[in-house]
């Protein structure tokens, strides 16, 4: 699967590129600590979108395709905004034959969006994740830092009001 | 120099400590299939095509990087070898689209070579197999990822060039090369210099084949077609017919050209004449003014995309005359259109060129001194190659035939533009007579010659002492520019060329496969050629050429070098460009 890329505008604040922009005189006398800077802007912006990569490529002196390889090499790297709310559906093997597949799908249908996208409003963003070690509560799904399980598709909707 | 003793199949070999087995068996005269390796380029052991059984290994391995060990035996030719690189050509060939009939590297492809030698036709791998688009949206290329082998050498080619605008995305069996965020080539600060293509092991990076158009133009009775040639072409266009690499083919090129159909066959050098007499009067202009210096070159069509990309705050520093295609298409179709009596929209101007930028510069801005684009068709030598093999000529038996006049009146210093150093030694050439005031003796500048990065050199010319530097390849040209930028360069006059080696290495010059690059100095032999011809020619300064003088003199189509009709026709102007798109 190739990583899907962001077609939402980027909404960067001048702060996020002051932040950015300290990262990168931190660490532009050394090339190889590219993948540092591309892990601290992330957390910055959430995601690597192309205007974030071209301050990065400009900063440490590399192309910008070079910035982009690395970001879609590396699972950690996400080219696609994260939501307010971002869910995780775990597709682990223990989830999976418990049906997550089915919660991804859903998931899908009601948001509107696929995997590794954030809807318009900015509000959910979906993806998939491995096992996250809550096999016994299998299937399990993520909202930031909330953990659902033992879920049917009919809990969905419940789920997703309380963030709504 | 520490020596290591090895045997490569038997045969006893000494090679320097820290030699690659690679490298030990051609000195032994083995030589081991390669893909992804290029000598100092790309030295990554990717491919695996290149595995030998080593002594002291565990399993297979790569020869291109594993290096050599005292008493070392190697075996590049055992079954167990030939297993396993039949093995690595049937997975390569499963994700491989095998549309060989047509390909335009049929017959030049090195995956088809190892095939062919290893009987390997079929692939035994099947299943998921991503398929893309054609990357058709620039000028000079188009990269067909379904007959890319991910060997990376367009990769490492493009980063040599400093730009590295394609490389490696994704990973596993979606690894692909591209663009970021899979923007097409056009989006991008690709500068056209076209050394992927030039490197490209298979048909996934091939020049955009323009040659149709020309066909359909010597069709047309309506038009009068009218071809130029490059200095470099002459000195390349042989290897294409199997002829040995640094042969001058400039007779039996004038002939095929004549024998396609062209009304005319003038000479680009005609063009690289007229370029120095008007790049070196404007050089005196600025050295008298106080104008912007140093002043640089700007035939080259690739350096001067990539100025507009990388430095853009320096253009002032470009030349603002035409490249010497340019120059020529234009003059074509002012002057001598005039002289002829035709109509500038009924002609066709057709460049060969070993380059792919070319493709990029004729729709340029700003390049059309008669209301109508200077040039229309620019093709490369390989597309020259093939229109010859097309239209049945047997190139190897063609006479010896001469350019057309006017225009196809040049002198040796139009040919040594063809590679790096050329041009300013050319200029020099000039410079000294206008600046002494007389014929000077001295017409040699060794010291611009040659295949290094960067030269420099200091020079009297007459009472005037000038620093002059030469650059090639992009890389080299980045280096210049940050000198030029940071203030601690003190040079009057630089030239810079796109490609490393000028355009005699060209990105749309006859293939040669890697391991004739890897052993064969080839941009020397071709250099060689046009050096040759100008220490033959009778006339070796372009002030001298009696196409350039009558333009200045009896013609009177120009009242004087640089004068107002002069900068309508053959000067032009350059715009900064936008690195990243978004």
């Amino acid at each position: 699967m190739q990583k899907k890329i962001s077609n939402l505008p980027f909404k960067g604040t001048p702060e996020q590129e002051a932040a950015l922009r300290r990262i990168i005189a931190d660490n532009a006398h050394d090339k190889s600590r590219l993948m540092a800077v591309m892990q601290q802007a992330q957390d910055i912006y959430g995601y690597l979108p192309i205007e974030v990569q071209a301050i990065i490529a400009e900063g440490m002196g590399v192309p910008l395709e070079k910035v982009y390889g690395v970001s879609t090499f590396y699972a950690q790297f996400s080219l696609s905004q994260k939501g307010q709310y971002s869910i995780s559906v775990c597709l682990g093997t223990a989830c999976y034959v418990k049906g997550s597949g089915e919660l991804f799908n859903r998931l899908q249908e009601i948001l509107g969006i696929g995997a590794d996208e954030c809807t318009p409003d900015g509000r959910f963003s979906l993806s998939a994740c491995r096992c996250i070690g809550a096999c016994g509560l299998a299937p399990v799904l993520t909202v930031n830092d909330e953990v659902y399980g033992r879920l049917s598709v009919k809990d969905l909707d419940a789920i997703l009001a309380k963030y709504n | 120099m520490d020596m290591v003793n090895l045997k490569i199949n038997g045969i006893p070999v000494s090679v320097p400590k820290g030699s690659t087995i690679l490298e030990a068996a051609r000195a032994a005269g083995v030589e081991i299939p390669t893909l992804c390796y290029m000598k100092d380029i790309n030295e990554i052991g990717a491919c695996r095509i290149c595995v030998v059984e080593a002594t002291g290994a565990r399993g297979l391995v790569t020869a291109c990087v594993f290096p050599v060990a005292e008493g070392m035996e190697v075996q590049t030719n055992s079954q167990k070898v030939r297993n396993a690189r039949r093995m690595t050509l049937e997975m390569i060939l499963s994700t491989h689209e095998k549309k060989c009939l047509s390909c335009v590297r049929s017959t030049n492809c090195e995956l088809q070579k190892l095939c062919l030698e290893y009987g390997v036709e079929e692939t035994a791998f099947e299943g998921y197999r991503p398929h893309y688009e054609k990357d058709t949206s620039a000028p000079h290329l188009i990269r067909d990822n379904n007959k890319c082998i991910l060997c990376r050498r367009c990769v490492a080619v493009c980063r040599e060039q400093y730009v590295g605008v394609i490389g490696p995305n994704n990973r596993g069996i979606d690894t692909n090369i591209g663009c970021a965020f899979n923007q097409p080539l056009n989006a991008t600060s690709c500068i056209s210099c076209g050394q992927c293509t030039a490197v490209c092991p298979t048909g996934a990076l091939v020049e955009k084949d323009d040659t149709d158009q020309v066909w359909a133009a010597l069709n047309d009775r309506t038009k009068h077609v009218i071809v130029q040639t490059a200095p470099a072409v002459r000195a390349t266009l042989g290897e294409a017919f199997g002829m040995p690499i640094g042969t001058n083919v400039e007779g039996k090129m004038v002939a095929a050209l004549r024998r396609l159909g062209f009304e005319r066959v003038f000479d680009t050098d005609f063009g690289a004449d007229l370029t120095i007499v008007e790049e070196a009067n404007e050089l005196v202009e600025r050295v008298k003014n106080n104008g912007t210096l140093p002043m640089i070159t700007s035939c080259s069509p690739g350096w001067v995309k990539f100025a507009e990309y990388y430095y853009p705050e320096l253009l002032p520093h470009l030349s603002s005359c035409k490249s010497p295609m340019q120059m020529t298409g234009a003059i074509i179709k002012t002057y001598y259109a005039e002289k002829m009596g035709w109509d500038p929209r009924d002609i066709v101007n057709v460049a060969v060129m070993p380059c792919t930028a070319k493709k990029f510069e004729i729709g340029r801005a700003d390049q059309s001194a008669a209301g109508v684009p200077d040039m229309d068709i620019a093709i490369t030598t390989r597309e020259l190659s093939r229109m010859i093999a097309r239209a049945g000529l047997r190139f190897a038996s063609l006479p010896d035939e001469e350019f057309d006049s006017p225009l196809g009146e040049d002198t040796g210093a139009a040919l040594i533009f063809g590679a790096t150093g050329g041009v300013m030694e050319a200029a020099l050439r000039t410079a000294n007579d206008w600046i002494s005031g007389k014929d000077c003796d001295k017409v040699d500048y060794t010291e611009v010659r040659g295949n290094a990065s960067i030269k420099e050199a200091l020079y009297t010319l007459g009472d005037l002492s000038i620093k002059v530097a030469v650059a090639s390849g992009a890389t080299a040209a980045k280096e210049v520019m940050d000198r030029i930028k940071n203030g601690t360069a003190d040079w009057t006059f630089v030239e810079i060329m796109g490609c490393p080696g000028g355009c005699i290495n060209g990105g749309g010059q006859p293939i040669q496969p890697q391991y004739i690059r890897d052993t064969v100095d080839v941009k020397s032999l071709r250099a060689k050629a046009l050096y040759d011809a100008d220490q033959a020619s009778v006339l070796r300064k372009s002030h001298l050429s009696p196409a350039v003088t009558a333009l200045y003199g009896h013609e009177k189509f120009f009242e004087a070098y640089g004068c107002h009709k002069a900068h309508e026709i053959l000067h032009t102007s350059y715009t900064p460009r936008k690195k990243y798109s978004f």
